[in-house]
């Protein structure tokens, strides 16, 4: 009996072993220690039994099953984890597949060169001052010290709608229209916005284009505040290591009037093709507010100063990102605006 | 203006003055130098010669076989192609070795057979402009003066060793334009003195007064004029030098008569005009404005005929020039003229300038005259001149002028204090070093109670006020000398308005739900300016377009969207997502200048979602279009309801209106299936919004409300309804009939098809009931979803779907 009990051991174990899934398992559990299993036999056959040997018989078939019963779960266990694991195998994903398009647009190249300058501005006290496309012909011109006959404000050169109204050729008029309501008051704007001049549009020209300008009156406004703001605003659009100079110019609304150049970006100063081997890049003009535009629009000119300054957006984008033709910023190619979609610097 | 060194050398030393670091002063110090010409470039080994004989070529009519003495002691046998070489003349000859412009060098060489030892140059062959080449010699070999000395070098003899500097002159620096006013100019920044020509000539006793009468009768358009005569004047060429000056400067010669005049227009920037005294023919000279229709043929052949705003020079009888502009054929001085009149006037720049633009003769005088010339030297030029034509056409200059003055020559004065220059400036130059830049700039001034009294000269009439003082000392001083501060005083907080904050909400808004940002142009052509206009208005045009393209401002940003949509697909850019924020044009009428009205709009085409790999593609439709636009007014915390339209060129099926209130602010819709034809588009959706109408209203601040503890129950209801009846009613009726407790109702399917009674549709609503205070009872609930039901039968004859 004791034989008998051994060798069934030994063949239970086998079959759990043998077993290689849950359910296998499950049939052997059912099959030796269900209720018609050899196991449940051998308790019943135990009556047949001499009465002194049941008890250790007894013991010894609790102790078998016991043995097998926690073979049984050990192996159960060891199943189900080698189940879950060929489940989570199956489940694997190619995790270098593309990620679901999420469609974010960006701004245009001139609105970036725009908000950056903006910002800049805002930072430092500036608020922004906007006008209409369509100007009198006494803002564009005669508040900004261009009298009528003027040689540079010949009609060839401007979209005129009527005698007295324009499309306006500088944000300049947004200048004199703020100094007009702040009626003598300090100032400290920003003016940016669409402009228009009558050229034929080809790769250096368009007839709508964006300017930038700033007004700043007050009390003992220097020139050399003019310098330090322009130098700003050089190393804010073109990094931290730029230099600036400035050069004698002329504009009719101010005086003294400058041209500001920046050191090449690209060469560093000793000359390539985007300075043209001068090692200076022309940015943008300004001055010191002519004391007859500072009287037209009401300010005491023996008490007040200022300066000013305007930027094409267009140079400026298509110097900092190296747009060769002006006319891309006008055919919006989704192929173009999409470049300008990341944040920099 | 071009500069020639060579010639700016008579006024001002320029001694070691390297070109390049000249050029850099000047420009540094406020005259732009635009480019340096090197007049030799490369150019070596070109020689003086003298063609010796000529033979035809035996083997090619159009060459000749000349032998010429370079000064070598033997003749170089030389093959010349051009047309005008000949025995006896001086040429230009590049011997072999020589080096040309553009690297071309030349060799010995066998033209068909005959040897020929170097090539016979004409101007154009030395790197000279055809236009300024003399006539006689534009097309073939230039004849150098019988004195040319053999051998020598070429270039030196043609003034070919300088350097032309072109300066861009800014309006104000009509001074400039002339070799004195820019040798004032560079004599300031070096730091030197200006030699002037000295003019000494001997006089005949004869006087002009006895040779010529003058008046004047337009004395605001001139009121200055200086006649001078010379007679026993020979017409030829002008000698060498000065022909080479011309040339330089960009002139070209004609004959010394002509060049002297030429010459000096250059030298003081004064025109000068030269008559022909004999075919004047009256003696006089009468300065007049002209009569109306009055005809004049001019130096050009051209007949012009003039206005009465045209100032004219007549002989008393018939105009013999437009003044300052051009000189009149009948009084042209040609190859007999003995006698001349020499003119040097003021004209006043309004009428010569209104002139020459009428006419559309723009010359180098009608250039300075506009922009003013130097009153005091006016007649330092006529006197210039007459010396030169004694010199050089061997003239006898009648003693005295004639004349007409009217003119104010002196000097603007102005007062300026050392102290508002550096307030100005923001610098601390000493009183001293001003004194000292003043007097470089040859500005005569006084001292007097701390302040300068300052002659601005005549020759600069920019200088009006103390402003251009600060600048005259500023540039002098060196512009790099000026440190960098930033303004003082109170400062304001800056920033941007609500309305411009709310305009880059919508941008950063559209851009976050896929839309790029366009720019596109304000004029369109009057055909597109009303196209999808929201506000009926009259257009505004241009007075004269470059372009009917070009011609009106627009009242819709759509015609140039879906024109970059068409521009993007044409170029396989197939998925076009594009906004833009632009004003519209509403035109006021004459003189009033028009509403300009800030709007938002954007054009979808193609596919919305393309995850290519899941094999999901859904091409854009109206409301994913809607969807964006909901997406906004959230942002912008504007209510606004959609009702269906019809707009031109919009599907009719496919359009809403956007209410703002009781307000159309805009449309959604699908472009017209004819126009998507036309254009080459798939479906397309377009948007416009009155933006300005939307951001302009001020928004109270957030409040907020607290979220409900208590549950929430949700019921599904399926209706049938009329296929007419719009979700948007049905929606309104559940609000109105469940009062308050309704919290949300979702439209979750919608169908119409096969299994419906064709003029019908079913549409599913998930309504949450709650209420914020407490929790809801069954009983509730359902009595108060009873009475939605009931609405909607009653109020939209909704049945419930079985
Ligand atoms: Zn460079």
């Amino acid at each position: 009996m004791e034989a008998q009990l051994a060798a069934l051991k030994q063949e239970v174990i086998q079959k759990i072993t043998d077993a290689q899934s849950v359910k296998e398992l499950q049939d052997v559990r059912v099959a030796y220690l269900g209720k018609k299993g050899p196991i449940t036999d051998l308790l019943k056959g135990m009556g047949k039994l001499p009465a002194e040997e049941r008890p250790k018989m007894g013991a010894l078939v609790n102790e078998m099953r016991q043995e097998v019963t926690a073979v049984l779960d050990a192996r159960s266990v060891e199943l189900e984890q080698a189940a879950i694991d060929a489940q989570l195998a199956n489940e694997t994903i190619d995790v270098t597949l593309p990620g679901r398009t999420v469609q974010i647009g960006n701004h245009h190249p001139l609105t970036k060169v725009i908000e950056e300058i903006e910002d800049l501005f805002i930072g430092m006290g500036y608020e922004i001052a906007e006008g209409p496309e369509v100007e009198k012909d006494y803002y564009n011109f005669e508040a900004l010290n261009l009298p009528k006959g003027h040689p540079a404000r010949d009609m060839q050169d401007s979209f005129y709608i009527s005698e007295e109204l324009l499309l306006r050729t500088h944000t300049s008029p947004v200048q004199a229209r703020t100094m007009e309501q702040k009626q003598g008051e300090p100032i400290r704007i920003i003016c940016p916005g669409k402009v228009f001049r009558r050229d034929n549009d080809d790769a250096t020209h368009s007839h709508q284009f964006m300017q930038i300008e700033g007004l700043v009156i007050g009390e003992n406004i220097r020139m050399t505040d003019l310098k330090g703001t322009l130098d700003l605003l050089g190393k804010k659009m073109f990094g931290q290591d730029r230099e600036i100079r400035l050069r004698p110019s002329f504009f009719p609304f101010t005086e003294p009037s400058v041209e500001m150049d920046i050191s090449c970006f690209k060469c560093g100063g000793s000359g390539c093709s985007v300075c043209k081997g001068t090692g200076w890049i022309e940015i943008l003009g300004a001055g010191m507010v002519h004391p007859d535009v500072l009287r037209m629009a009401g300010y005491d000119p023996e008490k007040v100063s200022g300066f000013a300054f305007g930027i094409g957006a267009e140079r400026i984008a298509m110097l900092k990102y190296g747009v060769e033709d002006i006319r891309h910023f006008y055919t919006n190619d989704m192929r173009f605006i999409k470049q300008f979609e990341r944040s920099e610097g | 203006m071009l500069v020639s060194l060579n010639w700016l050398a008579d006024y001002v030393d320029l001694t070691d003055q390297q070109p390049a670091e000249l050029a850099e002063k000047i420009t540094r110090s406020g005259i732009e130098v635009d480019a340096i010409e090197v007049r030799s470039q490369d150019m070596k080994n070109v020689v003086i010669g003298h063609v010796v004989s000529k033979e035809k070529h035996p083997e090619a009519d159009k060459l000749n076989i000349c032998q010429v003495d370079v000064g070598t002691g033997e003749l170089s046998q030389i093959v010349c192609g051009a047309p005008n070489v000949d025995a006896g003349q001086n040429v230009i000859v590049a011997v072999p070795g020589a080096r040309l412009p553009g690297g071309f060098k030349i060799k010995k060489a066998k033209l068909r057979g005959q040897e020929s030892n170097g090539m016979i140059c004409s101007l154009q062959e030395l790197g000279i402009e055809g236009k300024v080449v003399p006539k006689a010699f534009a097309d073939g070999i230039f004849v150098l003066p019988a004195d040319a000395p053999v051998g020598q070098d070429a270039l030196e003899y043609l003034s070919l060793h300088d350097t032309v500097l072109e300066l861009g002159l800014t309006p104000n620096r009509a001074d400039a334009m002339s070799m004195l006013g820019v040798a004032y100019e560079v004599a300031a920044i070096l730091q030197q003195s200006v030699k002037l020509p000295e003019i000494t000539y001997a006089s005949a006793t004869e006087t002009a007064q006895d040779a010529l009468t003058l008046r004047v009768d337009a004395l605001d358009a001139n009121p200055l004029y200086i006649a001078k005569v010379i007679k026993d004047i020979k017409v030829g060429p002008s000698p060498q030098w000065l022909q080479n000056r011309l040339m330089a400067v960009g002139v070209r010669p004609h004959n010394n008569v002509v060049d002297v005049t030429n010459y000096v227009l250059m030298e003081y920037g004064q025109p000068l005009h030269a008559f022909d005294y004999d075919r004047l023919a009256t003696k006089e000279i009468v300065v007049r404005m002209a009569t109306e229709g009055e005809v004049i043929t001019t130096l050009d052949d051209q007949e012009r005929k003039l206005e009465a705003t045209d100032l004219v020079i007549t002989n008393g009888q018939e105009p013999v020039a437009v003044a300052g502009v051009m000189g009149g054929a009948n009084s042209e001085v040609h190859d007999g003229t003995t006698t001349v009149v020499l003119e040097s006037a003021y004209f006043t720049g309004s009428f010569i300038r209104q002139t020459s633009k009428r006419l559309g003769l723009r010359s180098d005088a009608s250039a300075r005259f506009e922009k003013g010339v130097d009153p005091n030297r006016v007649e330092a030029a006529a006197e210039r001149a007459a010396q030169l034509l004694a010199e050089l056409a061997g003239g006898t200059v009648l003693a005295g002028s004639v004349v007409v003055d009217e003119l104010d020559k002196t000097p603007k004065k102005v007062v300026v204090s050392p102290d508002f220059i550096n307030e100005r400036l923001g610098m601390k130059i000493s009183f001293d070093e001003m004194q000292h830049i003043l007097t470089r700039l040859q500005f005569p001034f006084e001292v007097a109670n701390g302040l300068f009294y300052i002659d601005a000269p005549t020759r600069r009439q920019d200088i009006v006020i103390p402003e251009d003082i600060v600048e005259e000392i500023a540039r002098m001083y060196g512009y790099d000398r000026i440190p960098m501060t930033l303004p003082e005083g109170a400062h304001q907080a800056g920033g941007l308005t609500p309305y411009q904050a709310k305009r880059r909400l919508v941008r950063q808004t559209l851009e976050g739900a896929g839309l790029y940002q366009a720019v596109t142009y304000s004029l369109t052509s009057s055909e597109q300016a009303q196209r999808f206009a929201l506000h009926e208005a009259p257009v505004t045009k241009l007075l004269m377009p470059m372009s009917e393209e070009r011609s009106t401002l627009r009242q819709s940003l759509i015609p140039h969207l879906v024109e970059a949509a068409s521009y993007n697909v044409a170029r396989r850019v197939e998925s076009v997502a594009l906004y833009e924020v632009g004003s519209v044009f509403l035109d006021q009428g004459m003189d009033e200048l028009p509403v300009e009205i800030e709007h938002v709009a954007g054009v979808v085409t193609g596919l919305w979602v393309d995850n290519a790999w899941q094999g999901e593609k859904k091409p854009v439709d109206f409301f994913v279009v809607k969807g964006i636009v909901e997406a906004l007014a959230a942002k912008l915390g504007a209510t606004l309801s959609y009702r269906q339209a019809k707009r031109d060129g919009l599907h009719p099926g496919r359009t809403a209106d956007i209410l703002f209130g009781e307000i159309v602010v805009g449309f959604i819709g699908q472009l017209h299936p004819t126009e998507q034809k036309r254009l080459d588009l798939k479906e397309t959706y377009v948007f416009e919004l009155n933006m300005q109408a939307l951001i302009t209203e001020v928004l109270p601040t957030i409040s907020y409300t607290a979220v409900s503890r208590f549950p929430a129950i949700t019921r599904d209801i399926a209706l049938v309804v009329d296929r007419e009846t719009p979700a948007e009613t049905l929606e309104s009726v559940i609000r109105a009939s469940g009062g308050k407790l309704v919290t949300a109702i979702r439209l979750f399917d919608l169908y119409q098809g096969d299994k419906m009674a064709a003029d019908k549709k079913s549409v599913a609503f998930s309504i949450t009931y709650q209420d914020p205070e407490r929790t809801l009872t069954d009983e509730e609930v359902v009595a108060a979803h009873e009475k939605v039901v009931a609405a909607l039968a009653e109020q939209a004859g909704a049945e419930l779907r079985g």
